[in-house]
């Protein structure tokens, strides 16, 4: 069966006010199969958040996808006419964005921005329109849906918010949903209940999704593979319970081992020093060449200077581009 | 030793409801007691919207409380005039949760930390420019960057600034305000370990407020667990770790992710 998402040498560049170039990724592809859910892993600056916005082409106008194809469904978005982008956007592709208050209309009631939603891609008659709302705010709010269409946004709370726009990203029936730090303002319990309701609505409506993170622990309990993104770059990508525990890229394992110790085993190293990752980010618009961690990172090599690797596999499912795996 | 803070019954009602004459009250901080020995650290956790931040407010002289008693250094804030107020605020200082909202982008980094100098009138002009290099230094940070905007510089050079804005004065006290729960995992673990450095040549005191449980363990000698404006679990951080007590202690606990999760991840079918 064709892959919901085939992403093919996708490059991106943002023109700075000199009218210079400057790369934010570059050579990125993968695919995701049906169902699937695919975490996307990076730091600021690392291309996570262009990565999510080039798939839909919402860049901000100085940004340029320069050369690459996103097929969805078989179908190059890239090269897909306005209209029919209109449609995919929350009609087959749902999105979720990080502040849930910034992307609700204060002055409009929930139920009314839900079925703003429904009406813009399909011809409901009014009756219908409104059941269709309730039944899509019921699967996120399964006991109270009609008291919160009645809602207005501040009346929510944080938690209650985020629903709201994922019921608003899966009111279409879509295949395919991109969510790019859909918890990152939520506390832990909420977070929580909000990763709980994606494995719920993964298993009910088949969704693919695709998670935008700068947390690995968000991942653990979610997503099927976990993508890890460098610089604009694939550093690394494979399932999830291989990355996360036996990670083989050395930027990814250093950045697994800044993470506070686990609590209750490492107790003694309460107050000690944690792991850090020498050095900054490299400045991309500098194009330096070789691998773009090469500064920073402990098992350099002299080839890592001058070239880039490109992905090798290294067990089933798992790339790395890296020359320590013959890259 | 005689605790640096020490808090007892502290309440903060706000008016709530639809006319202020109705009377409604909603209890932000309901009966709040602890206290906090110097040099240490106190982790603050429990869910939005119980009362953690009220009482950051509290403490720091931003919010008068309704009633109760904030000692600091054996000094009652609580009963001070504005006047006393301004001897006792900057040996408190705060360091926010995003430095992007709580820096002006526009200013320059030696105008940042520089701030709480010349609203003090603690030095003459020229004893700035020196004062904030060697603050730049305790943080880290190259000298050169004294001249960047807050808006140039990267998330975690502009934590590493506002924490020098918060050592301009010499405070005793840091509330740190979800200080790291803004930054990248790498740049969490540089600042974790900046504070922790700071703690042990400056001798400071903090009150760290997060919901991060595992940093909370890692930072903090003793955690107080909140939960609807009441303290609910106060104790050392192995203690409350290991074995927590109150409902709204082991529902945090629950919550928090950990590596041990990551044994029961979804196989890919």
């Amino acid at each position: 069966m064709a892959p919901t998402l085939e992403v093919q040498n996708l490059h991106v560049a943002y023109a700075a006010q000199s009218g210079e170039l400057w790369p934010a990724l570059a050579g990125v592809r993968f695919n995701l199969s049906r169902g699937e859910i695919l975490g996307i892993l990076g730091e600021s600056g690392s291309g996570k958040s262009t990565l999510a916005a080039s798939l839909l082409r919402l860049l901000p106008s100085n940004g340029k996808i320069e050369q690459g194809s996103v097929l969805f469904e078989g179908l190059n978005l890239l090269e897909a006419p306005p209209q029919f982008l209109r449609e995919i956007r929350g009609g087959r592709i749902g999105m979720i964005f990080q502040e849930p208050s910034s992307f609700l209309h204060p002055a409009l009631q929930v139920g009314q921005q839900i079925s703003d939603v429904l009406a813009a891609h399909e011809s409901l008659a009014r009756r219908a329109l409104s059941e269709r709302t309730l039944e899509v705010l019921a699967s996120v709010f399964p006991t109270d849906a009609s008291r919160i269409s009645r809602s207005y946004p501040h009346q929510l709370s944080g938690g209650q918010r985020q629903r709201v726009l994922i019921a608003q990203a899966i009111a279409c029936r879509p295949s395919l949903v991109i969510a790019d730090e859909p918890t990152a303002a939520l506390d832990p319990t909420t977070q929580q209940e909000i990763l709980q309701l994606f494995r719920g609505l993964r298993q009910r409506l088949g969704l693919a999704m695709i998670l935008v993170t700068h947390n690995p622990f968000l991942l653990a309990d979610l997503a099927d593979r976990i993508l890890i993104l460098y610089a604009g770059r694939i550093a690394e990508i494979g399932p999830t319970a291989t990355v996360l525990s036996a990670a083989r890229h050395p930027y990814t394992e250093a950045l697994l081992r800044c993470l506070p110790a686990e609590f209750g085993e490492h107790r003694s190293s309460r107050k000690a020093k944690l792991h850090v990752i020498e050095g900054d980010p490299p400045d991309l618009s500098l194009h330096a060449r070789g691998c773009q961690f090469e500064p920073r990172c402990i098992d350099r090599m002299d080839i890592c200077k001058r070239d880039e690797p490109s992905a090798a596999a290294v067990g089933e499912l798992h790339d790395v581009a890296c020359f320590k795996f013959a890259g | 030793m005689h605790p640096i803070l020490r808090i007892e019954n502290l309440v903060k009602n706000y008016a709530a409801g639809r006319s202020r004459r109705s009377g409604d009250k909603l209890a932000a901080l309901d009966g709040v007691s602890f206290s906090i020995l110097p040099r240490t650290t106190l982790a603050l956790v429990g869910e939005s919207g119980s009362g953690k931040s009220t009482l950051a407010l509290c403490i720091a002289c931003l919010e008068r409380p309704t009633s109760g008693s904030i000692f600091f250094d054996g000094v009652d804030v609580t009963a001070l005039s504005e006047n006393d107020h301004r001897n006792i605020r900057p040996q408190i200082q705060l360091v926010f949760q995003d430095p992007a909202s709580s820096l002006n982008p526009r200013w320059t980094a030696l105008e940042i930390i520089s701030e709480p100098l010349v609203v003090q009138r603690r030095f003459t002009k020229p004893e700035h420019a020196d004062k904030v290099f060697r603050l730049l230094d305790l943080v880290a940070l190259p000298r050169k960057l004294a001249a960047r905007r807050s808006g140039e510089l990267s998330g975690g050079q502009k934590q590493r600034v506002a924490i020098a804005r918060a050592l301009a004065l010499e405070p005793k006290l840091i509330i740190l305000d979800e200080a790291l729960s803004a930054l990248d995992c790498s740049v969490q673990a540089q600042i974790a370990n900046l504070l922790l450095e700071l703690q042990f040549s400056l001798g400071l005191t903090y009150l760290f407020i997060t919901h991060d449980f595992a940093m909370a363990a890692h930072l903090a000698d003793q955690i107080a667990v909140m939960d609807s404006g009441r303290l609910v679990e106060l104790g050392p951080s192995e203690t409350i770790l290991r074995f927590p007590a109150h409902e709204a202690t082991r529902s945090l606990l629950a919550a928090t992710p950990t590596f041990a999760s990551m044994q029961n991840v979804p196989v890919n079918s």
